[in-house]
Formats: structure tokens, C-alpha cells, sequence
């Protein structure tokens, strides 16, 4: 074993691995049943889980779309709309938030007009909180779907079309089934960034039980007031990223 | 009077790359575009296709209708693809079922004529087989009842035969055959095999550089061959020369005048081609008959068949098959000078 490569990769994986552990070994193993049933991180949990699934289900429907025109059309500016598609990759996610608030926030670009002529207002609502999250997970599902468009063989695309397919039968029926993998890994990645989600979250929807406070915000939360809280929180997050990710592992493997 | 099945001038620019041919068909024709690797051919079929956008001057006509400014999916064209290019995520019976699908057949129709079209190719069995579980002749039959059960008018084919082994090709090639002769419509199949060309079309245009350079009947193409390409694929040495008098002078300044058989009498710049059988060496210069004696150099041997086929090098550069004892006798190897020579009887001459 060459000791220069070996050597950083174990320091690498400690590094990764022990915070886990940590995690684990501190957890209030007796109490933990007792506290998982509390009504907030039940409630936590729920919004947790309800509103990453949204967002990504929303980040599906216009991602996949949204990959598609960069992956397979030409048009000015392509390079610069795919640059403004990764921004909120490298962005803080608070700042993220802030945005969200200055284009949909009651006095917003966006936000002024649906409280004039709808009485709707976001900010504050568990659709901020899906909104959020969609602003900082839906990149990661455009990026891996247009990836397996550009690997897809276009071959097969005009085959479809020698048979008569028009370009959305031969999306729907050729395309999408051959990036498959592709967007079920982009989904998963999106799912788990989603589920992650604080900064644009706390900013732009605030942290009210119930509504707007999701795990994250709850570990932030009980870390202030009851650490042992924030860690059962924590295992619970945890346990959950990891069986999705288990579960999905070999479409996920076999897609990237 | 009916118009032809197609009736096509196929013109693509890429870059330095230009290919212009003119490529008709009647009804029922099957027609081969044969060509060495890079000649056009595939780019030619994407161009009746319209995977390849025609330039100027470029003409369509599909039963006396104008394609050209139609799209890929609006032209009643079917394609057998080289590597068939089955869709892995349907199985076999919904494969040939896609074009049905999108003409708006219901689901349930389409399918049973989707069953109707494997039957026809022998596959009624494989209907519910995903494409990775079929052997190679067994897509080739499944891309060929895809293509048909579109309802195309024009059928086209990528080196329909180049993905399989010999033996496959053999029964496959005879099937094929078959399909074709039962489709109305004309056929266009590319190849750079001139047996898959030979057996399958009832015409070959030859397609070099961009450009047509010989087109007729199989069986006249392979007698006079008219570039070193065709000869080469037809197996007979070709040179092209001056007549005069029932000698034809090859080989420029420094050539050989060689006593040329032709059908009719001919002057003027002809091609003259002989068989490498044709072709008899000797070690020393034969006596008797002068002419069609030419001294040569051996640049090399190899196996044909039962024969040895011998490249000869020299003011006529020719192939030449000859027995094994032949070749002890004759103690070849590689610089070896002898003299070769070709009975009249045995060359054609024909006009260039």
C-alpha cells in the first residue's frame, strides 16, 4: 500500500466518520423513546419530511424540463442561464433567503402584487419553507439531469423520431426512460439538500412550530436550551438520510 | 404516368467534407449504396432521413411529394439502423409498436399489430423479450419489423448486416431479402459489403468522395468495374487505357499493350479488366504470342481460397491467382522478377 495515498484517505474518513460517531455514542439511548413521541419533534419531523418531498417533487417538474432545454437546445445566452442555474449552489443559503424575501416578501418585487390582488402573503408559511427549499435544492437535480441528458445516446432519440414521435412523445417515451437513473439520483441529491435546509429557511420563513420549524431549525433550537434534545434530533436525521440513501444506493451508484 | 418511389438529389456540406448524388428508385426497387468507409454513404441515408438538413439544390421527392422541408417525424420514412438502436426500456412487441402508437392507434391495436409484424419476421415467440436479451439477428429482424410496421413508403438501411457474425449474416441476408422483395415501397440500403449489396439490390450506385461514380445492375457493375474501388470489391484487375486497333495501350508511357476482347469493337480511352485467374506466371519470358506478355515483380502472396492469390508490382500492377504446386514450382517470394501474361480471350474491353 502506497503510504502518501493511504495515509490522507483514513485521516479523510475519520474526519467524516467520527463526528457520526460521536453523534451516536452521546445520544440519550434510555430516554430516546420517550422523546421522539414529543408532540414537537413528531411535528418537526412531519414538516421535515412533507416539505422536502415537495420541494422536490417541485424541483422535478420544472428541473427536468429545465435540463432538457440546456442539455438539448441551442440558444443565446445558454451559457449564462446555465451559470444562473448554479448560483444557488455557491450561494449562502441565508443569503438565498434573503433574496427570496426581497422578490416574495409582502412589500417584494413579486410578493406586493399577489398581497394586492390575492390577500396572499409567503413569508412565514410552510410554502416559504418549500419555496426555500426548492431555491437551494433544485440545482443539484438540473445538474444531474442534464449531465445524463448530454451522456444519453441521441441515437436513440432519432430513431423515435424516424418512427414518427414528435420531440415531446419522444421526451416522454425514449428520453425520459433512458435518464431514468440519472433523475432518480438528481431527486435524491435534491431530496437530502432539501431536508438539510436552514439558512434560506430560517430566513425566509421563519422558525415558528408547526408551521415553518423544521429539524434543522429544531437542532439549532434545542441546542440553545436542551443539548440532549438536539442530539436525539440530530440521530433522528441522521437515521433517516441514511435509509434513503441506502435505500436508493444502487440506482444512485449505477446512475452517476 | 406514376412518379418514382423517390426521386432524390442528396446535397450535404460539413465543413470540407461535400457529398452530392442523385439516388431514384422505382416501386419495389431495392437500391444499394455501396462505398468505401467514409465515402457518404451513412450521411447520404441521414439526408433522405432528415437527420441531416439538406443544402441547396438538394431535392426530395417521396411518391412524386415533396420531404424536404418536412420533419424527421412528418416523413413516411422507416430506417433499420446499423446498431438497430432498439429501445432497451420496451420490450421487443413494444418496440414495433411505437410507430403504430404515434400514428394514434389505441394501445391495444397497436400492439396486436405490433404481434402481427414479429410473426411476420418470425419472432411471435420474443414478443415480451427486452432488446438486451435478443441475439444480434434477432434485433436486426426486430429493427426491420419496427421500421416496416410504421407504414413507411421509403425503407432505409445502415449497414443492415455489418453487426453480426458470418453465420448470421448468411440466414439474416436471405430473411432480409425476402422482407424487401414484399415492401411496396423502394428501398435504400448502405453497404460497404458488395455481397450484402450484390444479393439484396436490384441496382448499386457506387459512392466515392462525395460523388456517384459508377450505378447500374449488380451483375453489369461487377463485369465492368469503372474504379479501382469497384474492382477492387468485384476482384478484377481494371486499368484504363487508349484502343486502337484491337490493342489497348495501358499503363502510360513505359506500359503494356495488351490484345483486348470486348463485346463490340472499341477505340478511344476504354477500361480494359481481366480476372486475377486470368493471369499466368512464368519464370522465363514464354515464347509464342508477343503481346499480353509483361515482366513483373512480386510484392507479395497470400492465401485465396484454395488459391494463393500474388500481387505483382511492375509496369502493370495486377493480382494474380495461382495453385500451390504452382507456387513451389514457381519458387515465389517477395522481389522475385518473372514474366506474367493474360489470354485475350480471357480481358474485357470496354469504353471508359
Amino acid at each position: 500500500m502506497p503510504w502518501p495515498l493511504l495515509v490522507p484517505a483514513v485521516v479523510g474518513l475519520a474526519f467524516l466518520v467520527l463526528p457520526l460517531l460521536g453523534l451516536l455514542l452521546r445520544a440519550p439511548w434510555s430516554t430516546l423513546g420517550t422523546r421522539l413521541v414529543q408532540g414537537e419533534v413528531l411535528e418537526a419531523l412531519r414538516l421535515s419530511l412533507v416539505s422536502a418531498t415537495a420541494a422536490t417533487a417541485l424541483s422535478v417538474v420544472f428541473g427536468v424540463p429545465l435540463a432538457w432545454l440546456l442539455a438539448r437546445t441551442e440558444f443565446p445566452g445558454r451559457a449564462v442561464v446555465r451559470a444562473l442555474v448554479t448560483v444557488p449552489l455557491v450561494l449562502p443559503p441565508v443569503v438565498g433567503g434573503v433574496a427570496l424575501l426581497l422578490v416574495l416578501g409582502r412589500r417584494g418585487l413579486i410578493g406586493a402584487q399577489l398581497d394586492a390582488w390575492f390577500g396572499v402573503t409567503i413569508p412565514f408559511t410552510s410554502v416559504a419553507v418549500v419555496l426555500a427549499q426548492v431555491f437551494v435544492a433544485m440545482p443539484f437535480l438540473v445538474i444531474s439531469v442534464e449531465g445524463a441528458l448530454r451522456g444519453a445516446d441521441r441515437r436513440y432519440e432519432e430513431a423515435a423520431a424516424t418512427l414518427g414521435a414528435g420531440r415531446v412523445t419522444v421526451f416522454r417515451r425514449v428520453t425520459l426512460p433512458m435518464v431514468l437513473p440519472g433523475v432518480v439520483a438528481g431527486a435524491v441529491l435534491c431530496w437530502a439538500r432539501a431536508l438539510g435546509e436552514f439558512g434560506a429557511t430560517i430566513t425566509f420563513a421563519g422558525n415558528f412550530p408547526g408551521t415553518t420549524r423544521t429539524m434543522p431549525l429544531a437542532v439549532y433550537l434545542a441546542m440553545e436550551s436542551d443539548p440532549q434534545a438536539a442530539i436525539v434530533l440530530s440521530v433522528v436525521l441522521l437515521a433517516v438520510s441514511v435509509a434513503v440513501l441506502a435505500g436508493l444506493r444502487e440506482r444512485w451508484v449505477g446512475a452517476v | 404516368m406514376r412518379p418514382p418511389a423517390l426521386d432524390a438529389r442528396l446535397v450535404v456540406r460539413r465543413g470540407a467534407f461535400a457529398l452530392d448524388i442523385a439516388v431514384t428508385a422505382a416501386p419495389g426497387e431495392v437500391v444499394a449504396l455501396l462505398g468505401p468507409n467514409g465515402a457518404g454513404k451513412t450521411t447520404a441515408l441521414r439526408a433522405l432521413a432528415g437527420l441531416e438538413p439538406l443544402a441547396d439544390g438538394g431535392r426530395l421527392l417521396v411518391d412524386g411529394a415533396d420531404l424536404s422541408r418536412h420533419a424527421v417525424e412528418r416523413r413516411p420514412i422507416g430506417v433499420v439502423f446499423q446498431d438497430y438502436l432498439l429501445f432497451a426500456h420496451l420490450s421487443a412487441l413494444d418496440n414495433v409498436a411505437f410507430g403504430p402508437r404515434c400514428r394514434g392507434v389505441s394501445k391495444h391495436a397497436a400492439r396486436r399489430e405490433a404481434a402481427g409484424w414479429l410473426e411476420r419476421v418470425g419472432l411471435a415467440e420474443l414478443a415480451e423479450a427486452r432488446p438486451r436479451r435478443l441475439s444480434g439477428g434477432q434485433a436486426q429482424r426486430v429493427a426491420l419489423a419496427r421500421a416496416l410496421a410504421a407504414r413507411p413508403r421509403l425503407l432505409l438501411l445502415d449497414e443492415p448486416l455489418a453487426a453480426l457474425d458470418a453465420h448470421t449474416r448468411l440466414t439474416v441476408r436471405a430473411e432480409l431479402r425476402r422482407h424487401l422483395a414484399a415492401f411496396d415501397g423502394a428501398a435504400v440500403l448502405v453497404t460497404h459489403d458488395p455481397l450484402d449489396a450484390m444479393v439484396l439490390a436490384d441496382r448499386l450506385v457506387v459512392v466515392e468522395d462525395g460523388a456517384v461514380v459508377q450505378e447500374g445492375a449488380p451483375a453489369e457493375v461487377a463485369r465492368r468495374p469503372r474504379t479501382d474501388y469497384v474492382a477492387r470489391l468485384v476482384g478484377l484487375n481494371l486499368y484504363r487505357g487508349t484502343a486502337a486497333g484491337g490493342t489497348v495501350r495501358v499503363g502510360g508511357a513505359g506500359g503494356v499493350a495488351l490484345a483486348a476482347a470486348g463485346e463490340e469493337p472499341v477505340t478511344g480511352e476504354v477500361f480494359v479488366a481481366f480476372s486475377p485467374g486470368a493471369v499466368a506466371l512464368f519464370r522465363s519470358r514464354p515464347d509464342g504470342s508477343p503481346r499480353n506478355v509483361w515482366p513483373a515483380v512480386v510484392s507479395g502472396f497470400e492465401r485465396h481460397g484454395d488459391l494463393v492469390r500474388v500481387h505483382l508490382d511492375g509496369a502493370l500492377p495486377a493480382m494474380a491467382d495461382i495453385t500451390a504446386p504452382a507456387l513451389a514450382d514457381l519458387d515465389l517470394e517477395p522481389g522475385r522478377r518473372l514474366w506474367a501474361s493474360v489470354k485475350a480471350a480471357e480481358t474485357r474491353a470496354y469504353p471508359a
